[in-house]
């Protein structure tokens, strides 16, 4: 009998649950958006565009843009891609910090995960900036 | 002995906690056979050469996971590894990864054993049931959910291979994740709401970065990194839906 009791006051007191959860979902959707869209956006604006292959030249000028920006699903777009971006690449480099042996500890998640929320506010802002 | 008799070098780790302050490295000059296993290796050592060396084994078939050891910086059964694959070079034997040493090849397994415990690894009944209802009756679909991941021996090998269990002991780990998983996919468990609770921890599943290296090693065709990411999907859809639930893994 007591040893059940104190198997069960253990079971209760050393469980934390963990809200890793949050972190994980946004960083898996950032992989996801990074892995389907990554390689087409380094392809369309570092290759394409500058080089005037496949796709005109002036398709990222700053009317274009700007026209793309201010439509609901392209501020969609954009916001999607700089905010999980963000939100994944602070995961990874929180963990890889972990891997490598600096073990980080609040400071270290802080700064990560803060860098990409101070990204998306920004993002969030300018995109309402910007106007519709 | 004949004349063409092959002899490799085995580098093993010794320590013994009465005598040395850290543990250091000892080679002995082995003859062997083609058929010889590194665990007959070590055997020889023992037998002929140094009598004080200690590891673990006992059924020399890769069934019962005592015999794990790094043989060359790999998580392997040495029961299962050949001396034939490494001569003529040295071939280096150490205790398992991330384990304290008791002493030579020999780790302290006590953190895995409270672990294997906290998992509850036994069918938790959904109800009460008499003999006289008979035995359960399970569809070969049921059985496969989780068949593979009954073959777990305890040998540890993917725990010496995970590297996040290296940086934190607490994690419960591949081997523990592996097996807790096949009891809450068996159709007669009731356990699961239980066992999640461990899984949704902080020493659950969310330790883990996907490496994989510990399915790589299992001597058993386990596929411990596919439980615990299977568990991530499950222990984040219950994170975000718990409140939607009427009854779950929600503390």
């Amino acid at each position: 009998m007591n040893a059940t009791n104190a198997t069960n006051a253990m079971k209760t007191t050393t469980r934390k649950r963990s809200n890793a959860p949050i972190f994980w979902a946004l960083f898996g959707a950032g992989g996801m958006l990074s892995a389907l869209f990554g390689p087409m956006l380094v392809f369309i604006t570092g290759i394409a565009v500058p080089l005037g292959v496949v796709l005109p030249k002036d398709t990222m000028s700053y009317p274009h843009m700007l026209a793309f920006a201010q439509n609901l699903i392209g501020k969609g777009f954009i916001f999607a891609i700089i905010a999980l971006f963000l939100w994944h690449a602070a995961h990874r480099i929180f963990h890889s910090l972990h891997d490598i042996g600096i073990h980080a500890g609040t400071g270290a998640k802080l700064l990560c995960y803060g860098l990409a929320m101070v990204g998306t506010v920004i993002a969030a802002y300018a995109l309402l900036a910007i106007g519709f | 002995m004949s004349d063409n008799q092959k002899v490799i070098e085995i580098e093993v780790l010794r320590y013994h906690p009465e005598k040395d302050k850290e543990p250091h490295k000892q080679v002995f000059e082995v003859p062997f056979t083609d058929d010889m296993s590194v665990l007959q290796g070590v055997q020889y050592i023992k037998d002929y050469l140094d009598g004080s060396l200690s590891f673990r084994w006992s059924c020399r078939m890769a069934i019962c996971g005592s015999c794990g050891m790094m043989i060359n910086g790999e998580p392997s059964l040495s029961c299962q590894t050949f001396l034939r694959d490494y001569y003529p070079a040295r071939v280096r034997v150490e205790a398992l990864s991330h384990f304290p040493i008791e002493r030579d090849l020999v780790i302290n397994m006590e953190g895995f054993m409270e672990k294997l415990e906290s998992i509850q690894p036994y069918i938790i009944p959904k109800e009460p049931r008499t003999l006289q209802e008979g035995e359960y009756l399970q569809t070969p679909e049921q059985l496969n959910e989780y068949e593979q991941f009954s073959s777990c021996i305890n040998c540890l090998l993917c725990y010496a291979a995970c590297p996040q269990f290296g940086l934190n002991s607490s994690f419960i780990g591949p081997a523990a994740t592996a097996l807790l998983h096949r009891y809450n996919v068996d159709s007669r468990d009731g356990g699961k709401a239980e066992r999640m609770e461990l899984i949704n921890s902080e020493e659950g599943v969310f330790n883990c970065t996907a490496v994989g290296y510990c399915s790589e090693v299992c001597p058993k065709h386990v596929d411990p990194a596919n439980a615990v990411n299977q568990n991530k999907t499950i222990s984040a859809a219950d994170y975000f839906l718990r409140f939607l639930t009427p009854k779950g893994g929600a503390k």
